[in-house]
C-alpha cells in the first residue's frame, strides 16, 4: 500500500508516492533523489539527517514521509542560490569545517536554525546546541568556529 | 614559495561539493534494476546451527533471493583471507582459522553473517528476513581476555587451545633480566586499553554489479583502499582476475581504520550480483556497524621498567594480552605485535626492552586497526608507566622525561625493538608544550579550583609513531602479505591542466588539496587546473590505499617521484624548441627557460609540443606527458610531539571535565597547516572519547553488545571538549625529499594518556594513584570513594 504526499521541496512542489512507514529521509534520499541528506545513524543520535521542515530544523529519520505533506522543506540542497553559496556553507569552507563531509549537510543545517534563533551565538551556545549534531573527523573545533564565522557573515549580510 | 604551493593553508577543494550536498558516497549511488541485500547475523554469541530455514522468507513479498553460506560453499567461494602472518616465539605458525562470508554451520559472535535477503526494497528484505527460522544450539561463549585464557575456557576455535592465536616476542629478554637484577627500583603498572567501536559517520555499504555480455564485475564500496580488495577479494575470495574486477571507493564518509579491511558484505553483493544477475546494493544500519565493522584496541597489560636511582631508565619488560575477536580480521595480527611492541621504546633511551605478546580469540566482534592501530596502546601504556615512575621515584614528570629521552645529536637511533628512528627533538615539543599550557602557572589554578571544591590535575604524554607502513621488504619480513609502496600518475594534459592519479584514497583528509598543492610548486600550474583522482581501480594504475599516516609520506611521494619524471621530460621538449642542451635548462615557476638566458618557453607550451609533436624530437623522445611512479620508502617515518592536559573532577559527581589541551607535533614538512591542525583536532577528541567516554561493553554470560548504540556507546560531543590549542615544532624527515612524516594519527595516540596522566595527578592528592579508563563519572567517583575508605 502506498500514499502520496506532496510537499514543497527547496521551492518547488513534489508528489511522492511512499509507504505509509517511509521516513522523510528516505523519500529525500530513495525516492527524490536528495542525497546530500545523509543517514548515520538509527537512533536519532548523530544529526546528519537534518533538514528545516517550516523553518525549523528537524531530524528527517525521525519524521515520517507523510507528516510532510504539505510542508515546506529545504535541504542542503537549497541553499545555494543560483551557484552562490550560502554563508554558512562558505564559513564551512573558510573555515575547514568539514573533513570528511558526511556529518555538514546536518551541521549547516541545524547552525542555521541556531542562528535563526540567536543571530550572535558565543562558543558555548553552539557546542551547547550541536548536542545533536555529530562529527568524528573534525573534533567539533573548526565547525564551530565556522558557525560564528556563519552567523557573523549572516548578520552583516 | 608559490601561491596555493607547500605550506599554504588553502582552502579545499573538495569542499564545494559536500557543503552543497552533492558528495557522492556510496549509498548515494543506485544501479539500474538493483537490488537491496539485507544480511541475517547471528542473535548468539556461540551457537552451533543445526538447520535454516528459508523458503518463508522467500515467498515473502518482493524478495527474489535468499542465501547461505551453503550456497557460496556450493559455488567454491572462499574464506575473507587475513593479510599479516605471526609466528609464535617457537617459530611456528599463528592459528589461522578460516573466515567464511556466511557461516556454515556455527556463529562465534553476535554479529557473524547466516544469511542474505535479496528483495526489490530495504524494507522488503529486512520483513523477510525476520522469516527465516535458524536452528541454534547455544554453546557458551568467551568474550573478555580473562575468561578466555581461564584454564576451562570455552574454545572458540577447536584448533586453537586456550584461544591463544599466538604467543609471541621481541627484544632481549636476558639483557632486560639482567638489567632488571641490577636495578635501584622498579616501578610497575597494569593497564587496560579500551576496547573501542570506530563509528566513521557514514556507515558502510556497498554495491556489487556483474555484466554478463563482458564477464565484467564492479563492486563500489566505503573503502580505504579499493585496490587491495580488489586483490583480496579477487584473489582469496570469488576468485576474479584483477581485470575482470572494478573496484570504487567513492566518496567515503570517514574511516579510522575500519574501512582498511576486507568485509564478507563486499564479497556476498559481488557474489550474488552474479548469482541474480540484478545488481545488489547493502547499506548497513548504525546498529549493524556496531556489530560487524572491526573493533579497535582491548588489550591487558602488565609492565615493568627497572630505573637507577637517578632516574635513568635501565629496562622495560611487557607482557600484553590481547583480544582479536571471534576471526582474524584483515591486519589484525600486526596490530599487537609489530604496530604496538616495536613502539615501546617512545621517545626514551631505554637499553633493553622485551616484550610479550599473547593474542586470543573471543566470540566478540574481530578486532583489527583502530586510529593509531597498536600505537596508542604502546604510548598509553608506556607513558602511564612513566608518570608513575615520576610520581613514585619523586623525580617529577618532567625531570624524568627529560632525563630519558633520546638526544636529538644521537640519531639515527636504534631503538632494542626493531625500529631505527630518523630524526627528532622530544624535549623541544615538550618545552613547546609546557609554555603553551603554561604549565608554569597550574599550582595557581589547582588552588583556584580547591577553593571551589574541585580536584584540578594536569598530564603530560609524549609520542613516537612509526608512520607509512612500510618499507615493502621490511614489512614482509615482519610478516606482512602484500607490498607497502604507492603509486602516484601525473597526466599532463595537452593544454596544460594536471590530472593527478593516486593509489591513496581521502576519506577526510583532503587528499585532492594537498596533492595539487605538490603539482602547482613543481610545474606552477594553477591549482584549479588539477584536479585529483582517486578510489578507482580502473582510473587509477595500482595502489596501496590510506592508513598509518602514508598518504603523503608514502603516497604523496609517488606523485614527488612523477613529477620528477614530468619535469625531466620537460626539460627535453623545451630544450628542444629552444635549440638548447637539457642541462641549460630551468624550471621554474611554470616557465622553462635556458640558463643565462630571457629565451624560453611556458609549460602550456611544452604540453602542447608533446600531444602535437610537429617540432619534436621525435628520434629520441616519445610523445606525450604522462608519467607514473612506484615509491617504496627506505623507513617508516617517525611523528612524535608532546600532549598536555588539564582536567578538573568534581569529586561529589565524579565528572571529569578536560579544561585545556595543548598538542605539540612533529609532522616534518607541512604541505597544508589547515588540514593538518584539522587532523590533530579530530584524533585528539578521538583520544579524549577513549579516555572519558568510549567504553564497548559485553555482557559477560550472553556475550550480546551491551554498547550497540549510539544511545548506549558514548561518543565525544561539542560540548564534552575543550577548544584544543595546536603547535608544531619540525625536524624534517631525513629520508624522503619532502621531510614530511604524517600526522593523521597522532591525536589519537598522545590525547589518551595525556588525559588519564591529568585525572591521576588531580586524584593523587587524595591518595587514588590509578583510574580505569574510559574514566567515566561512575569510576571516578567510585575510584575518589575507595580511596577515602
Ligand atoms: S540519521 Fe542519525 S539522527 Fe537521523
Ligand atoms: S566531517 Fe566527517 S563526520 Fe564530520
Amino acid at each position: 500500500m502506498t500514499v502520496t504526499v506532496s510537499f514543497v521541496l527547496n521551492g518547488e512542489d513534489v508528489s511522492v508516492d511512499v509507504e505509509p512507514r517511509t521516513l522523510l529521509v528516505e523519500a529525500l534520499r530513495d525516492r527524490l533523489r536528495r542525497t546530500g541528506t545523509h543517514v548515520g545513524c538509527d537512533t536519532s543520535q548523530c544529526g546528519a539527517c537534518v533538514v528545516h521542515v517550516d523553518g525549523r530544523s528537524v531530524k528527517s529519520c525521525s519524521m515520517l514521509a507523510v507528516q510532510a505533506e504539505g510542508a515546506e522543506v529545504v535541504t542542503i540542497e537549497g541553499l545555494a542560490k543560483g551557484g552562490r553559496l550560502h554563508p554558512m556553507q562558505e564559513a564551512f569552507r573558510e573555515h575547514h569545517g568539514l573533513q570528511c563531509g558526511f556529518c555538514t549537510p546536518g551541521m549547516i543545517m541545524s547552525a542555521l536554525d541556531l542562528v535563526s534563533q540567536n543571530p550572535d551565538p558565543d562558543e558555548n551556545q553552539i557546542r551547547h546546541w550541536l548536542e545533536g549534531n555529530l562529527c568524528r573527523c573534525t573534533g567539533y573545533q573548526n565547525i564551530v568556529r565556522a558557525i560564528k564565522a556563519g552567523a557573523q557573515a549572516m548578520r552583516s549580510a | 614559495m608559490a601561491e596555493n604551493g607547500i605550506g599554504v593553508a588553502v582552502r579545499r577543494k573538495e569542499d564545494r561539493r559536500f557543503i552543497t550536498g552533492a558528495g557522492r558516497y556510496t549509498d548515494d549511488i543506485n544501479r539500474p534494476d538493483q537490488l537491496y541485500a539485507y544480511i541475517l547475523r547471528s542473535p548468539l554469541a556461540h551457537a552451533r546451527i543445526n538447520a535454516i530455514e528459508t523458503a518463508a522468507a522467500l515467498a515473502a513479498p518482493g524478495v527474489v533471493a535468499v542465501f547461505t553460506g551453503a550456497d557460496m560453499a556450493a559455488d567454491g567461494v572462499g574464506g575473507l583471507p587475513c593479510g599479516w602472518g605471526v609466528a609464535n616465539k617457537d617459530g611456528s605458525p599463528m592459528v589461522e582459522p578460516t573466515h567464511p562470508c556466511m557461516v556454515v554451520d556455527r556463529v562465534r559472535y553476535v554479529g557473524d553473517q547466516v544469511a542474505t535477503v535479496l528483495a526489490r526494497t530495504r524494507a522488503a528484505a529486512k520483513d523477510a528476513a525476520e522469516l527465516i527460522e535458524v536452528d541454534y544450539e547455544e554453546l557458551p561463549s568467551v568474550t573478555d581476555i580473562h575468561s578466555a585464557t581461564a584454564d576451562d575456557a570455552p574454545l572458540v576455535w577447536d584448533e586453537a587451545p586456550g584461544n591463544v592465536c599466538y604467543d609471541w616476542a621481541i627484544g632481549d629478554a636476558r639483557a632486560v633480566d639482567a638489567a632488571f637484577e641490577k636495578a635501584d627500583r622498579v616501578v610497575s603498572i597494569d593497564v587496560v586499553n579500551n576496547r573501542l567501536i570506530p563509528n566513521a559517520m557514514e556507515p558502510r555499504a556497498a554495491i556489487g554489479e556483474y555484466d554478463e555480455a563482458t564477464g565484467d564485475y564492479t563492486l563500489y564500496t566505503t573503502s580505504q583502499n579499493p585496490h587491495v580488495i580488489r586483490l583480496l577479494m579477487g584473489a582469496y575470495v570469488l576468485g576474479i582476475p584483477e581485470h575482470k574486477l572494478r573496484v570504487v571507493a567513492p566518496d567515503v564518509g570517514g574511516g579510522f581504520g575500519s574501512k582498511i579491511f576486507h568485509y564478507a558484505e563486499e564479497a556476498i553483493v559481488t557474489w550474488a550480483a552474479k548469482r541474480v544477475g540484478r545488481p545488489v546494493k547493502w547499506t548497513a544500519d548504525r546498529s549493524e556497524s556496531f556489530i560487524s565493522d572491526a573493533h579497535g584496541r582491548d588489550h591487558v597489560s602488565h609492565a615493568e621498567l627497572a630505573l637507577s636511582d637517578e632516574g635513568d631508565f635501565l629496562a622495560l619488560r611487557v607482557r600484553t594480552r590481547a583480544n582479536l575477536g571471534a576471526y582474524l580480521s584483515t591486519f589484525a595480527p600486526s596490530v599487537p605485535t609489530y604496530l604496538y611492541a616495536t613502539l615501546l621504546a617512545g621517545t626514551y633511551k631505554t637499553p633493553a626492552i622485551y616484550a610479550e605478546v599473547k593474542s586470543v580469540f573471543t566470540n566478540t566482534v574481530p578486532v583489527d586497526a583502530y586510529r593509531g592501530a597498536g600505537r596508542p596502546e604502546a604510548s598509553y601504556l608506556l607513558e602511564r608507566l612513566v608518570d608513575k615512575a615520576a610520581r613514585v621515584t619523586g623525580i617529577g614528570p618532567i625531570e624524568l622525561r627529560r632525563r630519558n629521552f633520546i638526544d636529538p645529536d644521537s640519531f639515527p637511533y636504534q631503538t632494542p625493538v626493531a625500529l631505527e628512528y630518523d630524526t627528532g627533538d622530544y624535549d623541544a615539543c615538550l618545552a613547546k608544550a609546557l609554555e603553551i599550557a603554561d604549565y608554569a602557572g597550574f599550582d595557581r589554578r589547582r588552588k583556584e579550583s580547591a577553593e571551589r571544591g574541585k580536584l584540578r590535575g594536569i598530564g603530560i604524554a609524549t609520542y613516537i609513531e612509526a608512520c607509512g607502513i612500510a618499507p615493502s621488504n621490511v614489512a614482509g619480513a615482519l610478516g606482512a602479505r602484500a607490498g607497502l609502496y604507492e603509486v602516484g600518475t601525473i597526466r599532463v594534459n595537452p593544454t596544460g591542466s594536471v590530472t593527478v592519479l593516486t593509489g591513496s584514497h581521502s576519506h577526510g583528509q583532503g587528499h585532492e588539496t594537498t596533492f595539487a598543492q605538490l603539482v602547482t610548486e613543481a610545474l606552477g600550474v594553477d591549482i584549479d587546473n588539477v584536479d585529483v583522482v582517486h578510489g578507482d581501480t580502473a582510473k587509477i594504475p595500482f595502489g596501496m590505499g590510506t592508513y598509518g599516516s602514508r598518504s603523503l609520506a608514502v603516497g604523496g611521494m609517488a606523485l614527488m617521484a612523477a613529477l620528477d619524471k614530468v619535469k625531466a621530460k620537460s626539460k627535453k621538449i623545451a630544450a628542444h624548441l629552444l635549440e638548447a642542451s637539457d642541462e641549460d635548462i630551468e624550471f621554474k615557476d611554470g616557465k622553462l627557460t635556458v640558463a643565462g638566458t630571457d629565451r624560453s618557453v611556458s609549460f602550456g607550451e611544452v604540453a602542447l609540443a608533446a600531444y602535437v609533436p610537429h617540432n619534436y624530437p621525435l628520434d629520441i623522445l616519445e610523445p606525450g606527458l604522462e608519467e607514473t611512479a612506484f615509491y617504496d620508502p627506505k623507513n617508516f617515518t617517525f611523528p612524535a610531539g608532546c600532549h598536555i592536559a588539564e582536567v578538573e573532577i568534581d569529586p561529589d559527581t565524579g565528572v571529569t571535565e578536560v579544561l585545556n589541551f595543548v598538542a605539540a607535533d612533529d609532522f616534518g614538512r607541512i604541505v597544508n597547516p589547515m588540514i593538518v591542525e584539522g587532523q590533530v583536532h579530530g584524533g585528539v577528541v578521538q583520544g579524549i572519547g577513549q579516555a572519558l567516554y568510549e567504553q564497548c561493553v559485553y555482557d559477560p554470560e550472553s556475550g550480546q553488545l551491551l554498547t550497540g548504540s549510539m544511545m548506549d556507546y558514548c561518543m565525544p560531543k561539542a560540548d564534552n571538549v575543550p577548544r584544543l590549542e595546536v603547535a608544531t615544532n619540525t625536524t624534517l624527515c631525513t629520508h624522503n625529499a619532502l621531510g614530511v612524516k604524517g600526522a593523521g594519527e597522532a591525536g589519537a595516540i598522545g590525547a589518551t594518556p595525556a588525559v588519564i596522566n591529568a585525572v591521576v595527578d588531580a586524584l593523587s592528592g587524595i591518595g587514588v594513584d590509578d583510574v580505569p579508563i574510559p574514566a567515566t563519572p561512575e569510576r571516578v567517583w567510585q575510584a575518589i570513594r575507595q580511596a577515602a575508605a
